[in-house]
């Protein structure tokens, strides 16, 4: 029985959909059985980040009104044996799937899966329902923005009235130089206003976007920062204690894991 | 004659420095008590019930009146132009009303981060343990109290309480009222200078101020249950 953990973040185009193609990514990387389950129905973003669109035979809503087996609207992933990809249909809206039909599949999915992680759309209407209704865990992420952080905050209360555990926070696309001149919040503002536990700082980074392009997850590239960030967040929830680094010791962070590394 | 020397006792009228005292009978039916109020109202008693203005208490012992019967009472008294009922005293209370003041009196304790979207509304004072976050929302029918940074809105006194407070640890919040009182943040906050306030409303300037939580005690007294 494996777990299942919803990304979430109320607003749109903090990298929601991105943080799930890259954790579902490293997960598999571990050597998990993760499934990606796209719930942005009627904008699905996931399968184009993984470069599965062309596979696409069978969605969501298929499985929900029955038009096929779940198992055969499942994609596997071009690069692992271990990674599947659940869709979202592009032609109908969020209403057309309902909580309870969501959970059911969610449940289903986790007899086979070590992890279930599954993409929220933004907003906090019925594809936030739908999205939170099977899941044990869940991961906010934020932006360094007032406003993306406004969103977290109130997406948090919410979650807080679902049967899911207390969220974990991934600021995403952190800046050093703002951070440092004070021009942009920084990670411990973040957390101190929004007092969940902290996972994982993504910074920005430019390759995110090309590889993005090209349909392959970043965290598939070791030599980049964002992509090394995703694959601790990855170990982290696999139980592992990675330390967390505040970002202007990240630089030396990362060559003492290399050493580390090297020691073993 | 036995009955009519006996309803002779249902109203007392006593003179105090202070006014005129009512006392009603507690053991007698409702309807006596009106008839013969209106019969020692309407009995000439010289100036006492003709002259200047008196106030008047109206004690009921451990009679209940309801909202119908004491306005009966006030319009039967009220005939009298120079009577000015000054308030109703009486041993008793119903349950809800007791329950009611219960409520008003008590101290709610809630510990957890009030977020964005949330509104958190009680009967009483607040004590929150914990932040209010920006657009969270917290009201009290009395005082609130935060440990914690308050930046979000909170409402103190909101049923029209205007000696209500409202005291925080870190005062940062986007909007402060008090009864019908608003008051809005300023819109850059300095980088010092919010620590442990409490907010109250100033009977000369009409308005919400702040300061140091240390002169509470000198502007709101009543605070202290002691």
């Amino acid at each position: 029985m494996g777990e299942a953990i919803v990304i979430t973040s109320g607003k749109g185009g903090v990298g929601k959909t991105t943080t799930s193609a890259n954790i579902g990514t490293s997960l598999a990387l571990s050597g998990k059985k993760v499934c990606l389950v796209d719930t942005d129905i009627g904008l699905r973003n996931l399968d184009v980040l993984m470069g599965l669109e062309n596979r696409i035979i069978y969605d969501l809503v298929d499985v929900v009104e029955e038009r096929c087996k779940l198992h055969q609207a499942l994609i596997k992933d071009k690069r692992f044996e271990c990674l599947f990809l659940l869709p979202a249909a592009q032609t109908k809206d969020k209403s057309s799937v309902q909580p309870e039909q969501m959970k059911k599949i969610i449940t289903e999915l986790k007899q086979d899966y070590d992890y279930v992680i599954i993409d929220c759309p933004a907003g906090i209407e019925q594809g936030f329902k739908n999205a939170v209704a099977g899941a044990d865990k869940s991961i906010v992420v934020t932006n360094p923005e007032i406003s993306s952080v406004r969103d977290a905050d109130r997406i948090i209360g919410l979650l807080e009235q679902e049967e899911v555990e207390t969220p974990k926070l991934i600021v995403n696309r952190v800046r050093n130089h703002l951070a440092k001149s004070g021009d942009m919040l920084d990670v411990d503002e973040i957390v101190s206003i929004l007092a969940i536990e902290l996972i994982g700082v993504v910074v920005d980074d430019e390759n995110v976007i090309k590889a993005a392009n090209k349909g392959e997850p970043i965290a598939m590239n070791p030599d980049s920062r964002a992509s090394i960030a995703y694959r601790n967040i990855a170990r982290r929830i696999l139980g592992e204690s990675v330390p967390l680094t505040t970002i202007e010791e990240e630089k030396g962070f990362f060559s003492k894991i290399k050493t580390l590394l090297g020691m073993r | 004659m036995a009955m009519a020397q006996k309803l002779q006792h249902n109203v007392t009228i006593k003179g105090t420095k202070d006014g005129l005292v009512l006392l009603l009978d507690d053991l007698c039916s409702f309807e006596q008590l009106v008839e013969e109020l209106n019969d020692k109202l309407s009995d000439d008693h010289g100036q006492l019930l003709n002259g200047p203005l008196i106030s008047v208490i109206v004690k009921t012992g451990n009679r209940y009146l309801t909202e119908q019967q004491s306005q009966l009472v006030r319009e039967i008294i009220g005939q009298k132009q120079n009577l000015d009922i000054k308030r109703f005293e009486s041993n008793v209370i119903t349950v809800a009303e007791a329950e009611e003041m219960k409520r008003e009196a008590q101290i709610i304790r809630v510990s957890k981060v009030v977020r964005s979207g949330q509104v958190l509304s009680v009967q009483g004072d607040l004590l929150l343990i914990g932040d209010v976050n920006p657009s969270g929302t917290i009201m009290a029918t009395g005082n609130i109290f935060v440990m914690g940074s308050l930046k979000g809105i909170a409402h103190g006194g909101s049923s029209g309480n205007r000696e209500a407070v409202i005291a925080a640890s870190v005062m940062k919040p986007t909007q402060l009222r008090i009864a019908d009182l608003i008051s809005r943040a300023p819109d850059h906050y300095p980088e010092i200078g919010h620590e442990m306030e409490c907010a109250f409303i100033s009977d000369e300037e009409n308005q919400i101020l702040i300061d140091r939580i240390s002169t509470v005690h000198r502007i709101r007294p009543n605070l202290n249950r002691l």
